[in-house]
């Protein structure tokens, strides 16, 4: 059980495990004989009996009592008094094993399967599980066990709840029984039980009760935990949200096949495109599936039967996406032309939690193509990019001039209408945060600064537009302050930390406009002078805030301490990234990359790629089957089966899919001439290598 | 006593050690003298074991109380006969009692059942699951004759007669429905504070200085509320006096010592798995202890006799030494030591000088009564003071009552499911220390009135209702009882417990003495039986310094009957 010390064994118990061992094994070499030839004689049963009370671990044996009990009902001369009286032997010998070990899977398991044979009373097991649970509150196999008989006698979820509310009044550090609740308030608020019906009436009063515990005992886990859920349950709208989209509503977006730019364009809203399409981006609050041309329509001049293909941008294989795309073709000729997108007019769009998209909307913009002219296309994709930081000036914008954020705004106050709906979570937000403010008043306590912290951020985001800017100072000051006090964790603080430091400059136009700078390259004439995103030493660990970056062409990240560029997918118009100087270990932790199609320049100069034999970072994802590096492999086994490219197969998976024309790669391990006489065979449009013209 | 039967004689007539008296003190002393291979006779003047520490059925309660109310009758003769080797020294009986007031409101009830309830004569009386009683229990097999209870609560009470839960746990801090959410942080950490100076956790020492500085300074230092302290004063660490006005507090406690306390309540706290609180009462009664550890002593070869009055002490007539007693009976035992119940005195032969080295010795032994005195009540309802809880204790600080009120009151309510009184009726027993009778009645007064309905009392002469009186207190009481009937709630319907029955008394207060005469102490103004145990051991100690006080013998002492209730499987 808990909190127990472990004693080191007296001989003489020693000795009486070692005989035990004996009479085990020669248990078990007769089982296994008996197992083998199929005998399910009585005395054979016994013998698997004996052995099971002795060693509950035993799977084989449990299995071997199934096939029994099935021989046994296969008889003909079964009747029904003899299967119950079959039956409750076998509860008898999972009793006595759980005496044993009241923590063996086996055991329950089969306890599970003869109750579902349904022959057997049920009443008996709520007896045996309250012992059980008084022998150990926070045994969850008895607490599962449990769940499977409320159900099967149809125990009602209010009597559950009534149960596991007098076991946390017993003693409210048990997680199981935190978690029981947790599963009954979501089945009773899913059913709409009476008493149940609303969320905003349910959570305060749960909100109420944790607080007793985490006030009480702040060092203790299992309350934080529920309190954690609590929280989950009051940011999530049930229904998936549009929270930003590329191109923004409204906006005036320039297309051009050249360089040759008309003067009253933004910077910001000028595309160049060599594939004759442009994006249109859906970023949602949470992944969805089903986005495609029925879910999502489109009318514009150019686009006459209104067919797109919708992409799920994930990493994973998923079908599921909190951010989609689609390429909508222009025609070669001068254009202009309004186009609108209309999003969940027709249902299909859903949440990986099985919800409807319920706030159709939609936004339009104007179009404006340039025809390309091919020439001075080549000449100018030639030139190199340069992240010099002469290169650089500091942007002033015109003060008409369309910057895109300001059109989110508007896009959220659209979907504004769930505004009413959700007061009731502002409201709990804003009595936790007081709570908790009073709480660290009282004491210094991590778990209580760190959810204060995500308290703010949620708060933040759930009144938008109406957050305050100050709420970001707070909130990074509690993650600097975490970062001191629990070293432990301190990279999960610095990945938050990042986070909320991008939320901050993104949050207005004017903290936007300080980190953008006009790229202007001295020594050429490279297309317009593009807005780069400058986010370089800010010891960022990870990057987020996509949802306000869509517009982003070019974006410098280096100097920072990347260990992952996850999400990065998102922002589909990126040409040009700089991620030198930062801390990627892998190639494969450049995956994101694989979905920009319109990436040119990349640095990854100065990294640790190589550094380790071992590319962890696979294992770092949600699950190793969903990740895709390798699953197309097959198909390329020529190119593979190139020498020189054998050994970097994950490299090849990785750049194939890339248009670079330009790559930095120097500083890494991986990068020796081997290597790079290899990524030149793999990308035949690659122009400069680390500086290098390339032939 | 009428019926004294004849006295059958003792053999051996010569013992190591003779104790008069079977209180829980004689009685702890006489199991550990035999468990020490000593010669013990243990003589009872009472038909029952337990002496001042008993528990009596309510019948025998009032004459228990007032035959030691009053002066002994004059001691019997033992003059008669001189003996040529011994003096003799009269033994009579001490009044220790006084302002004895017994009354019934429903004399048909309580005489159809007053057999049925088994009486505390010391109560309120409870152990902490970790206190040096319990030790000494498990210690000695003395559990293998008890059995014992969970007490379910503890409560605060106030003078409006609500009932405050004390938060005393981890659990009970959660479960608090009164405390808020600042007071329910300030008090756990107060109370792992405390755990991690206790187990001896570097970074949460209690400083020295602090130790030594009153308990309740400490508290304010840190920072607790009014309500929590008083708490943890007077129903936690159990503080009797009033121990925020310095000017009359009698006792001040130490953090030291109040840190103690709280080791022990926190100890006790899930010692047992199947005591559910901090406290534990025995089925039948407090009087079982007394005879737990008789048993004890008779199987170890202790003899008994009850019934046995002893009439005087026989002292060498040159040296003024103890030699031994003369019963009732008339017959001489001798003895090494003797240990005295402290209700006894020890008078002159009349008419005969006693030699010189008694006569200075004789001044010096009178147990003392120095320590004040303990008023005590038991009252019997049909309704519990808080519906669905049967067995709880209660504390009223000092000042929480009236403002004079400079002691704490303790209320103690048990069950039938203790089998000391019938079914669907409650004893309650309260204690209080106080200076005098008056004081102690006005202390036990204020708990009956906030908390029951006292109805009009039953006139004595015409009913056959128990009414004692004690011929210098009967008309004081008489009076304040009216007073208090006129001035407070006349509507017995508004929800309190209706009174039955109710004794009160006043106990002298003596401590143990160590002198060429032994004698044991009295029960005190206290909720457990720790000091009492601490007298016993020191008086142990002090007749046989070189033998142990029961040694640790092997585990076959500790194993449980397996049929004890509350009782004990660690």
């Amino acid at each position: 059980m808990h909190g127990r010390p472990r004693k080191a064994p007296k001989p003489e118990d020693e000795a009486a495990s070692t005989a035990k061992a004996q009479k085990l094994r020669a248990l078990q070499t007769q089982f296994f004989s008996f197992h083998h030839d199929q005998i399910y004689t009585k005395e054979a049963v016994e013998l698997s009996a004996k052995l099971l009370e002795i060693n509950p671990e035993s799977y084989t044996a449990w299995n071997y009592r199934k096939l029994a009990v099935e021989h046994y009902l296969s008889q003909p001369e079964c009747d029904p008094d003899s299967v119950k009286s079959v039956l409750d032997d076998e509860l008898r010998v999972v009793e006595s094993a759980l005496r044993q070990n009241f923590k063996s899977y086996g055991a329950w398991h089969h306890r599970k399967w003869v109750l579902s044979k349904g022959h057997s009373s049920i009443n008996h097991e709520l007896r045996l599980l309250d012992k059980f649970q008084k022998a150990d509150s926070r045994n969850f196999h008895a607490w599962n066990y449990r769940r499977f008989v409320a159900e099967l006698m149809n125990r009602s979820e209010q009597d559950e709840l009534k149960y596991t509310e007098d076991m946390i009044y017993t003693n409210f550090s048990n997680y199981s029984a935190w978690h029981n609740r947790s599963v009954l308030l979501s089945a009773l608020l899913e059913k709409k039980a009476e008493g149940f019906l609303l969320k905003e009436n349910v959570l305060p009063e749960e909100y109420e009760f944790i607080h007793q515990a985490i006030f009480t005992d702040p060092d203790d886990q299992s309350g934080w935990f529920y309190n954690l859920w609590l929280l989950d349950q009051t940011v999530t709208t049930d229904s998936p949200l549009l929270v930003s989209t590329w191109p923004t509503c409204g906006s005036d977006v320039l297309i051009m096949g050249d360089g040759c730019q008309s003067g009253s364009f933004s910077p910001f809203t000028t595309l160049l495109s060599d594939s004759g399409s442009f994006p249109i981006i859906l970023y949602f609050n949470q992944p969805v599936e089903g986005v495609n041309s029925s879910t999502v329509t489109i009318e514009c001049g150019f686009n006459k039967n209104g067919y797109l293909h919708w992409e799920p941008l994930s990493v994973s294989n998923s079908q599921a996406a909190q951010v989609w795309v689609a390429h909508l073709k222009f025609p070669t000729s001068e254009l202009d032309s309004s186009v609108e997108v209309s999003v969940g007019h027709s249902k299909g769009i859903i949440s990986t939690r099985g919800v409807h998209y319920c706030h159709p909307s939609t936004f339009s913009f104007n179009v404006h193509v340039q025809p390309v002219e091919r020439d001075s296309f080549q000449v100018s994709v030639a030139e190199s990019i340069l992240w010099r930081e002469e290169n650089f000036k500091v942007y002033r914008a015109q003060s008409e001039e369309s910057i895109p954020i300001a059109y989110f705004d508007q896009l959220c106050i659209k979907n504004g209408h769930e505004s009413t709906a959700s007061n009731w979570r502002t409201e709990a937000l804003a009595k936790e945060i007081e709570c908790f403010r009073e709480l660290l008043s009282l004491m210094d306590c991590k778990i209580g600064k760190l959810t204060l912290a995500r308290l703010l951020m949620a708060y933040n985001a759930m009144s938008f537009p109406f957050a305050t800017k100050l709420v970001h100072s707070e909130v990074l000051e509690l993650y600097n302050d975490l970062m001191k006090l629990d070293p432990t964790h301190h990279r999960y603080y610095k990945d938050e930390h990042s986070l909320v430091l991008l939320q901050k400059m993104t949050c207005s136009k004017e903290s936007l406009l300080q980190h953008c700078f006009q790229y202007k390259d001295s020594g050429s004439s490279v297309i317009g002078n593009p807005i780069c995103l400058r986010l370089n030493n800010l010891s960022l660990s990870r990057i987020g805030a996509f949802e306000k970056l869509l517009w982003v062409q070019m974006l410098d990240l280096s100097h920072n301490e990347l260990q992952s560029i996850e999400g990065l997918e998102a922002m589909q118009l990126l040409s040009c990234l700089g991620l030198g100087n930062n801390k990627l270990r892998s190639v494969t932790a450049l995956e994101p990359l694989r979905k920009l199609k319109s990436l040119r320049v990349l640095d990854i100069s100065y990294n640790q790629i190589g550094d380790h034999s071992i590319d962890t970072t696979r294992y770092l994802c949600s699950s190793p089957l969903s990740h895709s590096v390798g699953t197309g492999v097959n198909k390329d086994e020529t190119v593979i089966s190139d020498a020189a490219l054998v050994n970097y197969w994950e490299a090849f998976y990785m750049f194939k899919d890339l248009n670079l024309n330009q790559l930095d790669i120097v500083g890494n391990t991986i990068a020796d001439e081997k290597f790079k006489s290899a990524l030149v065979k793999i990308m035949p449009t690659l122009k400069r290598l680390d500086g290098k013209v390339l032939d | 006593m009428d019926d004294i039967p004849p006295y059958p004689p003792i053999d051996p007539t010569t013992f190591d050690l003779i104790v008069i008296g079977t209180g829980l003190p004689g009685s702890i002393i006489a199991a550990a003298a035999s468990t020490a291979s000593k010669s013990v006779l243990h003589i009872d003047p009472n038909p029952f074991y337990g002496s001042h520490f008993s528990s009596l059925p309510l019948a025998d309660l009032p004459s228990f109380l007032s035959s030691h109310s009053t002066s002994p009758s004059p001691p019997r003769s033992v003059s008669s006969e001189e003996h040529h080797d011994f003096s003799l020294l009269g033994l009579a009986a001490r009044p220790i009692y006084s302002s004895i007031d017994i009354s019934s409101f429903s004399p048909d009830l309580i005489d159809q059942f007053s057999r049925k309830f088994i009486l505390d004569v010391a109560g309120p009386r409870v152990f902490f699951c970790a206190d040096k009683s319990i030790e000494l229990i498990l210690n000695t097999g003395a559990n293998q004759y008890m059995e014992f209870k969970s007490i379910d609560a503890t409560f605060v009470g106030d003078s409006k007669g609500n009932l405050l839960n004390v938060p005393d746990s981890r659990a009970a801090i959660f479960k608090d429905k009164s405390l808020g959410l600042m007071e329910k942080n300030l008090l756990m950490r107060f109370f792992k504070l405390v755990q991690g100076h206790l187990a001896d956790e570097q970074d949460v020492k209690i400083s020295d200085e602090d130790l030594q500085s009153p308990f309740v300074d400490f508290l304010n230092k840190m920072g607790l509320p009014p309500k929590i302290k008083s708490f943890i004063l007077y129903a936690i660490a159990m503080a009797d006096y009033d121990q925020e006005d310095t000017g009359v507090c009698g006792d001040l406690l130490k953090t030291k010592d109040g840190i103690d306390q709280l080791a022990l309540y926190n100890a006790s706290i899930g010692r047992f798995q199947n005591a559910s609180g901090a406290l534990l009462y025995p089925i039948y009664g407090q009087g079982e202890l007394s005879q737990a550890f008789c048993r004890r002593a008779a199987v170890k070869g202790c003899v008994y006799v009850l019934r046995m009055p002893v009439s005087a002490l026989l002292v060498d007539k040159d040296t003024g030494c103890y030699k031994g007693v003369r019963l009732a009976s008339g017959q001489d035992i001798f003895s090494q030591k003797l240990i005295l119940d402290p209700t006894f005195k020890v008078t002159l032969p009349s008419g005969s000088s006693p030699s010189p080295p008694l006569q200075a010795k004789l001044p010096f032994f009178s147990p003392k009564d120095d320590r004040g005195k303990v008023v005590r009540g038991i009252c019997i309802t049909k309704t519990s003071l808080k519906p669905d809880m049967s067995n709880f204790l209660v504390v009223y600080p000092p000042r929480s009552l009236f403002p004079e009120q400079v002691t704490s009151i303790r209320l103690l309510q048990i069950a039938s499911n203790l089998a000391v009184c019938p079914p669907g009726m409650f004893v309650l027993y309260i204690s209080a220390l106080c200076n005098d009778d008056d004081q102690g009645k006005k202390l036990i007064h204020a708990v009956t009135k906030t908390l029951l309905t006292v109805p009009p009392p039953i006139n004595s002469e015409s009913s056959a209702a128990v009414q004692i009186k004690t011929a210098e207190s009967g008309c004081a009481v008489q009076d304040e009882t009216a007073e208090s009937g006129s001035t407070g709630p006349s509507d017995p319907g508004e929800g309190k417990p209706t009174l039955l029955w109710s004794a009160l008394y006043s106990q002298e207060l003596t401590l143990g003495q160590v002198d060429f005469i032994c004698s044991t102490p009295m029960p005190d103004g206290k909720l457990n039986y720790d000091d009492l145990i601490d007298a016993a051991v020191k008086l142990f100690k002090e007749i046989y310094p070189e033998d142990e006080f029961f040694p640790q013998t092997s585990s076959e002492n500790r194993e449980d009957d397996g049929d004890g209730d509350a009782f004990p499987e660690t």
